[in-house]
């Protein structure tokens, strides 16, 4: 029984930092996507974001300036979608490749002229990442059966980025549905012309929104760069932006939905790194192949079973274009 | 009658191939997936070409892969731009290697970790079992809670081989060892990802094992850092990783690609490379466990004492390593 409490709580842990960047990025999307701009660009501002910071870190030696300029970045990137999407109303799908395909290459050819090293940049020391934080009387109630190891196990011991990504889904939900910008951002997605009659600028909503966009991506690539890892690799974000925009469009463009989702991806992907080489009772051991198809798997079950319609906003995609 | 043809054809060849090598020798290398900066597989082999270009003043031509689908493309263009001997880096560029050297039969080519058999291509062989089976005994010797694990990049019967000497090594020590293993992928991505690597690690740690050996290129960064952060024990592959985090890397099994890489080049400048398989292992110093200055603390008089023994009894074939690679099992 305390056995499987302990692997429940580290399953959990692992969970909760594989979803992170997802979540991030989940939540991202929904500011971006519910204003009624599609962003298939999270993956390149994360991606950009990862490099930025963890060249910042390499050099500097400072978390804080490493994620202000991940963030900083990410921002800008997002202002570049805006405006091809929004000044000139171009193409919401192509401007979002564009990003990711400009930063996939843009960083590995910066890292080999800044740190020479084939497109990496140089590891960083815990001096230099986001490292798990102890929250109080932790080691103190690690002895208290289940209540003092879900504490100390499971709720202790990350760090501030998750932390951060778990408050970003409270106040997404907050400022979506609770604040007065949320109802115009809403109103924006589904009816830009009844927000422009109200006398609503659908541009400045709409820049603000990408631009929330941003700086949540911008987290994500510096929780890649310098808290989950120490420094960056080509590619490193590895289609994790895609996953999440598939867990925001599972949840509907709804905060709490998608935040299910995104831990639900990650649950399956640690259980899955836990599953590997055990012998499973009447099945013997399960092959690696199957254990990593899984999630997809699981995903398409769902998708075609259990998560009904998905009703993206209605004006999404389409370019507000006010009539003369 | 026909063995006196082929062997006189085989001496013009040979005059023909040394009287191209009196010239300047073009080398060319193509890395695979992981690129040369991986600090493990395709940086050994960087180093090798580096110590050969230093020696001998020759410079060679270099790509490194970033698709499966470039790999016969680079290794074609460096044989059409008039190479004199290509090394191909890693067990997935064999197809590659076998079209394209039937394509420029005078061309040389070279291959590490591939089998491919032509009049023209040199295979250079490892054999991994022996080293692994060495690291997995010093796991053995350092664990504490009994229990080692093993991280493996892409799921081939290559990296099956590391991981079976490395639990024969570990079974070697006790047979009461438990051996716990994963691999990253299936598919050239496993290489190159670190970020996974940390979580297969943690995930191992999770169950109780506080040693962990990757055998997964550039992927093993993402697991050494990951035993660094938890305090616990990893060993190194290919290149001598210990350097990388002094005090939690036990120690590296070296896989000498630079030694194959360098010897392969230099053949083809003396005139001396021969077609054919060549096989490293333990007898000739292609295979061998790393002790330095950055772990000597770790490793005691007892454990050294222990696995040198082994050595040499694997070197006089008192030891036998069971090779995966054999019969595609590890009973």
């Amino acid at each position: 029984m305390e056995d499987a409490f302990v692997f429940a709580v580290l399953t959990a842990n692992a969970t909760v930092r594989v979803a992170t960047p997802l979540i991030l990025c989940a939540m991202a999307g929904l500011f971006s996507e519910r204003s009624g701009i599609i962003d298939i660009g999270l993956e390149g501002k994360m991606l950009g974001a990862a490099f930025i910071a963890a060249s910042v870190a390499a050099v500097t030696g400072s978390v804080w300036l490493a994620l202000a300029a991940g963030v900083a970045l990410a921002v800008c990137l997002a202002l570049l979608h805006g405006f091809a999407c929004i000044t000139h109303n171009g193409n919401h799908v192509v401007s979002g490749v564009a990003i990711n395909i400009l930063v996939s290459g843009l960083t590995v050819v910066l890292g080999i002229a800044w740190f020479q090293r084939g497109g990496q940049t140089p590891g960083v020391g815990p001096e230099a990442r986001f490292m798990p934080l102890e929250l109080p009387l932790a080691s103190a109630l690690a002895d208290v059966p289940l209540l003092g190891t879900l504490y100390s196990g499971f709720l202790s011991g990350h760090n501030l980025l998750v932390y951060t990504a778990f408050f970003a889904v409270f106040a997404t939900w907050w400022v979506i549905y609770r604040t007065r910008f949320g109802l115009r951002l809403r109103a924006v997605g589904e009816n830009p012309h009844a927000v422009d009659t109200a006398g609503i600028s659908v541009a400045w909503l709409r820049y603000r929104a990408v631009m929330i966009c941003g700086l949540l991506t911008g987290i994500a690539g510096t929780y890649l760069a310098i808290a989950q890892n120490a420094g960056f690799v080509r590619d490193m974000s590895a289609g994790q932006g895609y996953i999440a925009l598939a867990a925001m469009i599972f949840g509907k463009w709804r905060p709490v939905p998608a935040l299910g989702a995104c831990l639900m991806f990650g649950l399956l992907d640690a259980v899955a790194i836990r599953l590997q080489g055990v012998v499973v009772p009447g099945l013997g051991e399960v092959p690696v192949q199957l254990i990593q198809a899984l999630p997809y798997i699981l995903t398409v079950v769902l998708l075609a079973g259990f998560i009904g319609k998905a009703v993206a906003p209605k004006a999404i995609g389409v370019p507000y274009v006010k009539e003369a | 009658m026909k063995s006196v043809s082929t062997l006189l054809a085989s001496a013009i060849l040979l005059t023909v191939s040394t009287a191209v090598s009196a010239a300047d020798l073009k080398p060319a290398v193509v890395f695979d997936m992981g690129g040369k900066f991986d600090k493990s597989f395709n940086q050994g082999v960087n180093d090798g070409v580096m110590k050969f270009n230093k020696e001998t003043g020759l410079k060679y031509r270099e790509f490194e892969i970033t698709n499966p689908t470039q790999r016969e493309q680079a290794i074609r263009k460096m044989a059409q731009r008039g190479s004199d001997i290509i090394l191909g880096v890693g067990f997935a560029q064999s197809s590659a290697i076998e079209k394209v050297a039937k394509e420029f039969p005078n061309t040389k080519f070279a291959i590490i970790d591939g089998y491919v058999v032509a009049p023209n291509v040199q295979s250079l062989l490892f054999k991994e079992h022996e080293g692994s089976f060495l690291v997995g005994m010093l796991a053995a010797m350092a664990s504490k809670s009994g229990k080692v694990g093993f991280i493996g990049g892409m799921d081939i019967p290559l990296i099956r081989r590391f991981a079976c000497g490395y639990e024969k090594g570990a079974k070697h020590v006790s047979s009461k060892i438990g051996v716990i293993q994963n691999m990253t992928g299936t598919t050239p991505a496993a290489w190159s990802d670190p970020g996974r690597g940390a979580e297969l690690t943690r995930g191992q740690f999770d169950q109780g094992v506080d040693v962990v050996y990757a055998a997964a290129g550039y992927t093993g960064v993402g697991v050494y850092q990951a035993a660094k952060d938890a305090g616990k024990l990893a060993i190194g592959v290919d290149s001598n990783q210990n350097y990388l985090h002094p005090g939690t890397m036990l120690t590296s099994m070296l896989k000498r690609v630079d030694v194959a890489a360098y010897t392969t080049f230099m053949e083809a400048k003396n005139g001396t490379w021969k077609a054919g398989i060549k096989v490293f292992g333990l007898k000739e110093g292609g295979i061998d466990w790393a002790l330095d200055e950055h772990n000597q603390d770790l490793i005691s008089g007892d454990m050294k004492a222990k696995i040198e023994a082994a050595k040499s009894a694997i070197i006089a074939g008192e030891i036998k390593v069971h090779d995966y690679m054999s019969d595609k099992s590890c009973k």
